[in-house]
């Protein structure tokens, strides 16, 4: 055991003179998972922030290499766990990709109804943990109301709330549930009306927006380099959408905008991701009355092979660019997988962001970021 | 900007390099000494590679290539780079400081294959224990416990 | 009509009638230690229930409601839970001062239930500087904060304790000079006088704008003193897990929990004494039968309901707000708060020299 002393003078645990160090995580309120920050502090102010990641890395790309092509696409819903559906999707298409497989029009349909209700789940559940990390408990149970609403529509269909497994490569699993519709539209109808709540409690509070503007400010420049993508790449004004600038399933022929802000801070961040819902609303709109009828999945062989060669499809989930990059020799399974995770990236950023700041300011910052600890370990 | 002006434009600066067209972009092979010059030119020239998405390494047994996915946020084009590096030694010169985002990749890929980035500012394992032993991701990582081969 | 008066005043004459006056004494004391820890407990039960149960519905759910009826021994169970718990005091804590932080936080609440005015005539203490009593004697309570932050040597409760002890020190200014107005409009320090003042009216409806001006201070800053959110900076769950509690457990961390609701009622049981006639029931102006009427609702009532609205609303706030920053609460009271209540206790004063109020 150390004494007294021995502790005091260890730099490594206490800093040098006038600095503190403090542990944020891996258990810590404000960081959603295993996330472990070493933040050097001076005062208040913070001096250096070291992530120490991997508490929970299971190699999954390791995993991968030893799964047939069938069965990895399920190990991404652990991945992203809030975005499980497009990941899955990302996976799949990677798959498709290789195997030059045509998806059936009602796939693609329902893929992009699914992902799209996925991003909105993601973006609620990151609004009321957000709230909760500036130390307002109330908009976590507004956002959960509907986020609920939305899980129940998963549940019908696939199975189940959180990791779907819905996407299987030539289409989907199973059809929709025939109660899919009515229910989607009648979660249209409550998004729409509740929303508002959202920007009486949150959005137009003073203390919200005092905690929010001018914090945690990324340069589009440093958005770039840094490789974030997503919202945190859009409120600093980069034009990163995948949907719009690689368009995939049918996102090509759906109308919705790009949600970019240009201030780079929390709130511009924090608009980006509401803005964001509200253009999932409406391409759910736009697609939910016209499912085209037909097969939910093309006709694929029992064991897909691919080709010799690499394959790489991106994705937009709710935190940004997912690519998976397959390296086949030709086997059954691939011969390397390598995921291109969002989070990584923008964790990245953060310790640019938030340094010098102070330590209330970083879960203002990291809430923005809307870290999935998964994500960044794999 | 087509494949053919990307082509053009390595003919000017990296003569030595090979390309492959058979997958979705333009694949160039490099080579790893001449890599942190090209990086620096391809960053900054006309071709205004501004965004390395994805950075990767994949063990072929006799040798390491790292990947490096490179993207412009002005003209969309997109290019794939690779540089083979050895087995025994792997070793290569850091883009951290061209692209940010590199930094933290690097470090992944030291972690879990074991290839050096010459001057990177914090080369460390990022996700495994300190005193981990072995690069799980080579192929020839054995770990007789917690391995499931299928 | 129901009155407490009556009571106590029976009580009193058959313990003198009984006993000679040294031991009468020693027997109210004694009573009075009782009602006191009596109240404390029923206080920390009940308030803590209640807060669970406003947030559940401003949180659309329903909050407790397994334990007894509607969930309200959910609280008894909670204090049984707290007390069977080990209270573990970490090694390298300076366990002198950990130990006793709890109870001078404590102590400072219970000494602050003194010159509090329950009902009519049942009043612990009447002491004549009754006001600065209490302004006094609640800055005290940051020392207990700050022995707990120091003494457990743990980074989040050192940072939790220094930023409460700037908080409350800061909060304390404008908390004091809001409750100066009503001492400058009433003329005495003593509550029973200022209560007493307060009969044709409440200083909130009758002293103007001011003194409104001065009741929405003293709410933003005793939520401030009590580290209530949005102050709650002291505690800031989301930065510094627990602020400085993060190292107490079991009854000593309950004893930190309960001082922080009997604090709350007792700076709202001053808030209605000052600002809401304490128990004096709404009275307005010369409409004599209206007067008549409210008069028949016992005083305790009054007082009662009066500071349990105003926990309320400090509930309220709690649930609805985020935290503020630490540097935003430090600007919130120095350039807003503080000359903007200086500024109103002029005002106050120029209203009480000219008897511009009702």
């Amino acid at each position: 055991m150390y004494t007294q002393t021995e502790i005091i003078k260890d730099t490594t645990v206490n800093g040098s003179e006038g600095e503190l160090v403090i542990n944020v995580g891996p258990q810590h309120p404000a960081t959603h998972g295993v996330l472990h920050l070493v933040i050097t502090l001076n005062g208040e102010t913070i001096k250096k922030i070291e992530p120490h990641l991997g508490y929970i890395h299971r190699s999954i790309e390791k995993m991968c290499e030893s799964l047939s092509y069938r069965q990895f696409i399920y190990v991404t819903s652990r991945m992203d766990y809030l975005s499980s559906h497009i990941n899955n999707l990302g996976s799949a298409h990677c798959v498709e990709k290789g195997m030059q497989i045509e998806i059936p029009a009602r796939a693609k349909v329902i893929r992009v109804l699914m992902s799209e209700l996925t991003r909105i789940a993601s973006h609620e559940l990151w609004l009321g943990a957000m709230a909760m990390d500036l130390g307002a408990f109330t908009p976590f149970f507004y956002a959960f109301r509907e986020r609920e609403m939305i899980n129940d529509i998963m549940e019908e269909t696939c199975g189940a709330r959180l990791t779907m497994n819905y996407m299987v490569p030539g289409g989907v699993m199973y059809d929709i549930h025939p109660d899919f519709q009515q229910k989607v539209k009648a979660f249209v109808k409550q998004f729409k009306e509740k929303v508002t709540e959202y920007d009486d409690l949150v959005t137009n509070n003073i203390i919200f927006q005092n905690r929010m503007k001018g914090v945690g400010i990324l340069s589009k420049e440093d958005a770039v380099s840094y490789g974030c993508t997503g919202p945190v790449a859009r409120g600093s004004g980069v034009s990163c959408d995948i949907r719009k600038i690689f368009p995939y399933e049918i996102y090509d022929t759906v109308a919705f905008d790009e949600v970019l802000e240009t201030a780079g801070d929390s709130f511009a961040r924090y608009m980006v991701r509401v803005r964001e819902m509200h253009q999932s609303i409406r391409i759910i709109e736009q697609l939910i009355d016209n499912i085209p009828e037909g097969e939910y999945q093309a006709k694929t062989k029992a064991v897909l092979k691919l080709p010799k060669g690499e394959f790489y499809s991106r994705v937009e989930t709710a935190r940004g660019e997912f690519g998976v990059y397959i390296v086949s020799e030709g086997a059954t399974t691939p011969y390397r997988i390598k995921f291109r995770s969002p989070g990584f990236s923008n964790l990245s950023a953060l310790e640019h962001m938030a340094k010098g700041s102070k330590l209330g300011d970083l879960m203002a910052t990291m809430g923005t970021l809307d870290l999935v600890i998964p994500d960044i370990d794999r | 900007m087509t494949n053919e002006e990307i082509k053009a434009y390595f003919t000017t600066v990296a003569p030595s390099a090979t390309f492959d067209e058979t997958g979705e972009w333009l694949n160039v092979q490099v080579e790893p000494g001449s890599w942190k010059a090209l990086a620096q030119n391809l960053r900054n020239s006309i071709l205004h590679f501004d965004y390395l998405f994805c950075l990767t390494c994949i063990d072929w047994k006799t040798h390491f290539s790292v990947v490096y996915h490179l993207s412009s946020t002005t003209y969309r084009h997109t290019i794939v780079i690779k540089a083979n590096v050895d087995v025994v030694n792997p070793e290569i010169e850091t883009v951290s400081n061209i692209w940010r985002t590199a930094e933290f990749h690097e470090r992944e890929v030291y972690d879990l294959f074991g290839v050096k980035f010459l001057h990177h500012p914090d080369l460390r394992r990022l996700i495994l224990t300190d005193d981990f032993e072995g690069y799980p991701l080579r192929k020839n990582f054995e770990d007789p416990i917690n391995m499931i081969k299928l | 009509m129901f009155s407490l008066e009556g009571i106590t005043n029976a009580i009193q004459n058959w313990l003198y009638n009984t006993f000679n006056p040294s031991w009468a004494l020693v027997f109210e004391c004694l009573i009075v230690i009782l009602l006191a820890t009596g109240l404390f407990a029923i206080l920390g039960l009940v308030l803590v229930l209640m807060e669970r149960k406003v947030a559940a519905h401003i949180q659309i759910r329903l909050g407790p409601n397994r334990v007894g009826p509607g969930g309200m021994f959910q609280t008894v169970a909670d204090t049984l839970k707290l007390i069977m718990k080990e209270g573990l005091t970490p090694d390298l804590a300076d366990k002198f001062l950990f130990n006793l932080a709890p109870f001078v936080v404590m102590i400072v609440a219970m000494l602050l239930l003194a010159p509090i005015a329950f009902a009519r005539g049942f009043q612990i203490w009447d002491l004549n500087i009754g006001v600065l009593y209490v302004s006094a004697i609640s800055s005290l309570s940051v020392i207990g904060i700050l022995m707990a932050g120091w003494a457990s040597n743990n980074k989040y409760s050192l940072l939790g304790a220094m930023r409460s002890g700037a908080q409350i020190v800061s909060y304390e200014l404008s908390a004091g000079l809001s409750v100066l107005s009503i001492v400058v409009l009433s003329g005495s320090l003593q509550l029973s006088d200022i209560i007493a003042s307060q009969e044709n009216g409440w200083w909130l409806f009758k002293g103007h704008i001011p003194v409104i001006i001065s009741f929405v201070i003293f709410i933003i800053a005793v939520t401030a003193e009590t580290n209530r959110a949005p102050f709650d900076l002291a505690e800031a769950e989301s930065e510094l897990t627990a602020g400085f509690h993060t190292e107490y457990s079991g009854m000593r961390f309950a004893l930190f929990f309960l001082a922080e609701y009997i604090n709350i009622f007792i700076v709202c049981a001053i808030g209605a004494t000052l600002f809401l006639g304490g128990w004096m029931p709404l009275h307005i102006g010369h409409w004599q039968a209206f007067n008549h009427i409210m008069d028949y609702i016992p005083s305790s009532i009054w007082f009662m309901g009066k500071t349990f609205f105003l926990i309320f609303l400090i509930m309220w706030f709690r649930w609805t707000f985020p935290r503020l920053r630490v540097d935003q609460l430090l600007n919130l009271e120095w350039k807003y708060l503080l000359p903007i209540s200086m500024f109103n206790l002029i005002l106050v004063t120029v209203i009480a020299i000219l008897g511009w109020h009702f």
